[in-house]
């Protein structure tokens, strides 16, 4: 069994979000609904997160950035889409510089709705989050005794396409 | 209590080094527990479970290892060997001196893991540990020296079981040692190199580069220093067990709430004015402690 | 005796055979060979000899020995007035003057009829100085063999005199073990001066205009040092009719303390210690070899060693607190500046004279606990610094700058240099090596003697580990990709030295206890009567240290860079913004790329401040000293 459903570590990466998602998700650290008491940190550091949290919706130059981010995340880890703009880019999304929401770039795994989106749903999205870290963790687990040689030691590209 | 202290005692140099292998760990990571319900307590949140340390070091150690260079977890394991050695050697009874030296050997391995990544985080970082150092390396040096002067010994097994009571002697070293502790603790106003809050202007300082088993790693090395340096504030109150512990306990949570209360400063205002309290209460007790003998 | 003397000829022998044989010669490589060789073995010769017997001394009267050096004393008098006069400086002409003046005309007339009993001796002291010059002094030669070629390969403009400097070297090395076997302090005075010499030439080596004035500097220094010597030895003999090293310990102190204060003084201004730091700071434009052998391993410590040896007069006296004073400021404001500089052998100087400081702190307080501390001091930081700076050395060519800012990524330029130079320099201030044991016992000693010596030394430390780490962090930083690898070119001759040096650090420490209680006890024991009883179970545990890092460092090297698989290699964190490791996309699709570079904490640690500061501040303890003694 996996612990990270009790310590699942968040990064917020603001794709270009109107800051109102943003918002919403520090509010989410304040007393009132206090992410902490789930054992939710907001690390700042790819490296140290187990879940990617994206706001606003994906254009040009923020895309590389977010491969990037993710590629520096240690596996298992999920990414969440949170708000509109970041599920399908919402009245963004035929902008001649948006590609869409963050699926376009990211293999998302949980849309969180709302413009903006609420706390509640938020750390209800992160909870949800968490059970696939946990189904995540169990499947790398499987893969790797099947063929323990399968994932070691590649080395990550930074081609600009 | 005395029965517990004869049982300790009794136990060879070896035992005392496992017990405090074994131990230390548990009691860190209770105390960092407490330290973040108590936080969040503090704040008007609920806060994490005791136990959560604990979570977040197992889950650590389930991640994947990403690495910047095949060397970088090299110097972080050094620095757990050489934090969990001087703590051994203090608590087995041996020189304060060579725990104290042996510390800084493992404080020296941390900060060249922080380095050998260039990455410019971990980088700046390294740099402010380094401040760091300098800044509280002279007031350890002092508490060793007070206590020498006091109790006639460097060894800690003297100091455990001398009859006066050091606070009496050393109030200003005490002190001094307690400004210092916040540094040591990784506690605001201090925490530059690295924090445990959320966001800071350098990511996560000097272990931005360090993730996984790693970091997890690194996190049981501060419990085990933790350890130690409780176990410093102990030998001030050693006359008497129980006070010593309540002592220990009481400076632990003065820092939690140093912690709440105070923004990070500047590196500079860390530096100089850690070295003018080291000054102004370490060295003029030990002047004062001169003149009284 | 026998030994003795050839040690003291046998380097002159060949000096005067590297001046005398034409460049280029094979046999004059052999012969360099074999000399080292030879100097390296007569000191473990004098070792195992002595090892069980206390010191000895000889008798060796000879008017031609005397006259001899008498007329070397005049033909160098000459030459530096000769060389002063068309350098158009006449200070130097004045003080030796003053010098020859004092000299021979002491010569003339009391010291005619003056009986010496013994004129050389040997103990534990001398023979562990020995063996530091002897080793290290020979290692350094044949580094030099190496060195000097590429040394005018660089500095083309520079006139090649190889004949020269090797004449210069070997003479020096004579001098530095007439000096440890001189019990005559007449002799002790003349081999003082030549070491003078020898330092003045070499590090005018380079001819130019910034070379000549820090000879020149160093010259007037030292030349100021040799007057207040001849006019202590002088004072000396008129008060008390003795001229020997071992019966002035045992005088009167009432007689001898203003002798005993010149001699410290002029230990002090070899040693490099404030007011006169400003020479050997200078002194860093020299060849490397020169810094390496004079100004770190040995010249300095010949004026620490005569500070030791006249030590035990100035006991409990006024004139040994300041001492200890000058000793602690030069400690503590050296080391303050180290921080603040980021010239490589700048930085190596000021940790010399921080060093050397915390030696004669040692010497001022004199109970047989510092002067343990202070000798173990002297070993472990002549076999590290010296190995630091031969590093020092060859990365200024290789890399065209001895700034430590253009060290990055030195560990995947030149990965076998670094790795010895991090021995070096663990070698100076952590945990399980030699410094840090010396500073370990010279804690104790402060605390025991005078506690506000040890809030010095606690303040210092911390500088220390300040100025190091940051100089270690700056070479092993990493980046991925591959570097030309540049160390190819480096000689064989420079290999060699700097193997055998790294192997005596290590060994050094290894071999502490041995050392201390074989060599320094004994030695404490003669002149104290008691000695340092050190915590056998801390003794293990340093050993265990030292020995888990040999077994670890090799063992997690292999584990990290060969077995340990299983990972995936990501970029380093730059905020997202990642083109490769050290480049990232900044505004305008521009390719930034970044650069790390130290702090220097100028602000607190500026070399004008503190330097004048350390300067008037022992200038006012210097002139105590000199008032209480006189008084």
């Amino acid at each position: 069994m996996g612990w990270f459903k009790k310590s699942p570590w968040l990064l917020h990466y603001n794709a270009t979000s109107c800051n109102g998602c943003d918002i919403e998700i520090i509010a989410c650290l304040t007393p009132l609904y206090d992410l902490e008491r789930f054992g939710i940190i907001n690390t700042g550091n790819p490296k140290h997160a187990d879940i990617l949290a994206v706001t606003g919706s994906v254009n040009e130059k923020s895309k590389q950035i977010l491969k990037n981010l993710y590629d520096q995340m240690p596996n298992p880890k999920v990414v969440v889409a949170v708000g509109l703009c970041a599920i399908s880019g919402c009245v963004f999304q035929d902008c001649y510089n948006v590609l869409g929401g963050a699926d376009k770039v990211l293999p998302v795994d949980v849309y969180v709705p709302g413009c903006s989106a609420r706390p509640e749903s938020i750390i209800d999205g992160v909870l949800q989050a968490c059970e696939i870290l946990e189904e995540k963790y169990a499947q790398q687990k499987k893969a790797k005794q099947s063929s323990p040689k399968s994932q070691t030691n590649q080395r990550q590209g930074f081609n600009h396409e | 209590m005395n029965s517990i202290s004869e049982i300790i005692q009794s136990w060879s140099i070896i035992e005392r080094m496992l017990a405090f292998f074994l131990l230390a760990p548990i009691a860190g990571g209770v105390l960092a527990g407490i330290d973040r319900k108590l936080s969040a307590r503090l704040q008007g949140r609920y806060g994490p479970p005791v136990r959560q340390p604990f979570f977040d070091v197992l889950k650590l150690f389930q991640k994947e290892r990403i690495l910047v260079n095949k060397f970088q977890n090299f110097p972080i394991v050094l620095f757990f060997l050489f934090t969990v050695f001087s703590g051994a050697l203090f608590f087995s009874g041996a020189s304060i001196l060579l725990a104290i030296f042996s510390l800084a050997l493992a404080g020296t391995f941390f900060i060249l893991g922080g380095f050998s990544v260039s990455s410019p985080y971990s980088h700046l970082g390294a740099e402010r540990e380094l401040i760091q150092m300098m800044s509280y390396e002279p007031m350890v040096i002092l508490v060793a020296v007070g206590m020498y002067q006091v109790t006639g010994s460097f060894t800690v097994a003297d100091i455990v079981q001398h009859q006066a009571s050091l606070i009496l002697y050393l109030p200003g070293v005490f002190a001094g040692f307690v400004y210092i502790l916040t540094i040591k603790f990784r506690k605001s106003p201090f925490d530059l190199s690295m924090s445990h809050h959320a966001h800071q202007e350098l990511v996560r300082g000097i272990t931005t580069e360090f993730s996984g088993p790693a970091l997890g790693l690194i996190e049981i090395t501060h419990w085990y220093e933790n350890v130690l340096l409780l176990g410093m504030v102990y030998l001030f109150f050693a006359f008497n067990p129980w006070l010593a512990i309540v002592a220990s306990l009481g400076t632990y949570l003065f820092e939690i709430i140093i912690d709440m209360n105070y923004a990070r400063f500047k590196w500079q205002l860390t530096f100089w004015s850690s070295w003018l309290f080291t000054a102004v209460a370490g060295v003029s007790n030990i002047i004062v402690l001169c003149f009284l003998k | 005796m026998n030994v003795l003397i050839f040690l003291i000829v046998f380097p002159l022998v060949i000096s005067v055979l590297a001046l005398a044989l034409p460049r280029g010669l094979l046999i004059k490589r052999i012969i360099g060979v074999i000399a080292n060789v030879v100097l390296c073995a007569v000191p473990i010769y004098l070792l195992v000899t002595y090892l069980d017997k206390g010191p000895a001394y000889f008798h060796l009267e000879s008017h031609l020995i005397n006259n001899s050096m008498l007329v070397v004393e005049i033909l160098i008098a000459a030459y530096i007035i000769y060389i002063s006069i068309r350098a158009k400086r006449y200070l130097p002409v004045l003080l030796v003057f003053l010098q020859s003046v004092i000299m021979l005309s002491f010569e003339f007339t009391s010291g005619r009829g003056m009986q010496i009993e013994h004129s050389l001796f040997v103990d534990k002291f001398s023979i562990i100085m020995a063996l530091i010059v002897g080793c290290i002094g020979s290692a350094i030669c044949l580094y030099a063999i190496g060195y000097i070629p590429e040394y005018h390969e660089h500095y083309k403009e520079v006139k090649a005199r190889p004949r020269y400097f090797f004449f210069l070297m070997y003479l020096f090395l004579s001098a530095m073990f007439g000096i440890v076997f001189s019990n005559n302090l007449m002799w002790i005075y003349f081999f003082w001066e030549i070491t003078t010499l020898c330092s003045f030439l070499l590090i005018g080596y380079k001819n130019d205009q910034a070379s000549q004035e820090s000879a020149f500097r160093a010259l007037i220094m030292n030349l100021l040092g040799g007057v207040v010597f001849a006019v202590g030895l002088v004072y000396l003999y008129h008060s008390s009719q003795v001229m020997e090293l071992n019966k002035l310990i045992q005088l009167d102190k009432g007689y001898v303390l203003i002798p005993a204060v010149c001699i410290a003084f002029a230990g002090l201004v070899k040693s490099a210690q404030f007011p006169f730091s400003s020479w050997l700071t200078g002194a860093m434009v020299a060849p490397t070899p020169v810094s390496a052998l004079l100004h770190s391993s040995t010249m300095v410590k010949a004026g620490v060693y005569i500070i030791l040896r006249v030590a035990p007069v100035l006991e409990n006296t006024v004139a040994a607190k300041m001492l200890m004073l000058i000793g602690g400021v030069s400690f503590l404001i050296t080391a303050f500046i180290a921080i603040s500089q980021s010239n490589a052998k700048k930085v190596l100087a000021y940790s010399t004279i921080s060093n050397l400081g915390l030696i004669v702190a040692c010497a001022g307080i004199n109970t047989y606990s510092a002067v343990w501390a202070a000798i173990l001091l002297i070993i472990f930081h002549a076999v590290a610094k010296s190995l630091l700076f031969l590093c020092v050395g060859i990365i200024e060519y290789k890399l065209g700058s001895r700034d430590i800012e253009d060290m990055d990524y030195l560990i995947m330029r030149m990965p076998k240099l670094t790795a010895i130079m991090m021995t070096g320099m663990a070698g100076m201030f952590l945990a399980p090596f030699g410094m840090i044991i010396g500073k370990l016992a010279t804690l104790k000693a402060f605390v025991d003697s005078n506690p506000g010596m040890a809030i010095i030394l606690a303040y210092g430390s911390g500088a220390t580990v300040f100025f190091w780490i940051k100089w270690m962090g700056k070479i092993i930083s990493i980046k991925h990709g591959v570097f030309k690898v540049m160390e190819d070119r480096v000689s064989r001759w420079e290999w060699i030295t700097l193997g055998i040096l790294a192997i005596s650090t290590v060994a050094a420490c290894i071999g502490f206890p041995l050392i201390a209680f074989r060599l320094v006890d004994p030695f404490i024991l003669e002149v104290f009567g008691k000695t340092v009883i050190v915590d056998p179970f801390s003794v293990y545990m340093i050993l265990l240290m030292m020995v888990g890092l040999l077994i670890l460092l090799p063992l997690g090297l292999f584990f990290f860079g060969f077995v340990n698989k299983g990972y995936k290699r990501v970029g380093t964190y730059l905020g997202g913004a990642n083109i490769d490791d050290v480049t990232f996309e900044g505004a305008m699709e521009s390719s930034q790329t970044i650069e790390l570079k130290n702090y220097y904490l100028e602000k607190f640690f500026g070399e004008n401040v503190l330097f004048n500061a350390g300067v008037f501040i022992s200038l006012i303890l210097l002139v105590i000293m000199f008032g209480v003694a006189i008084i």
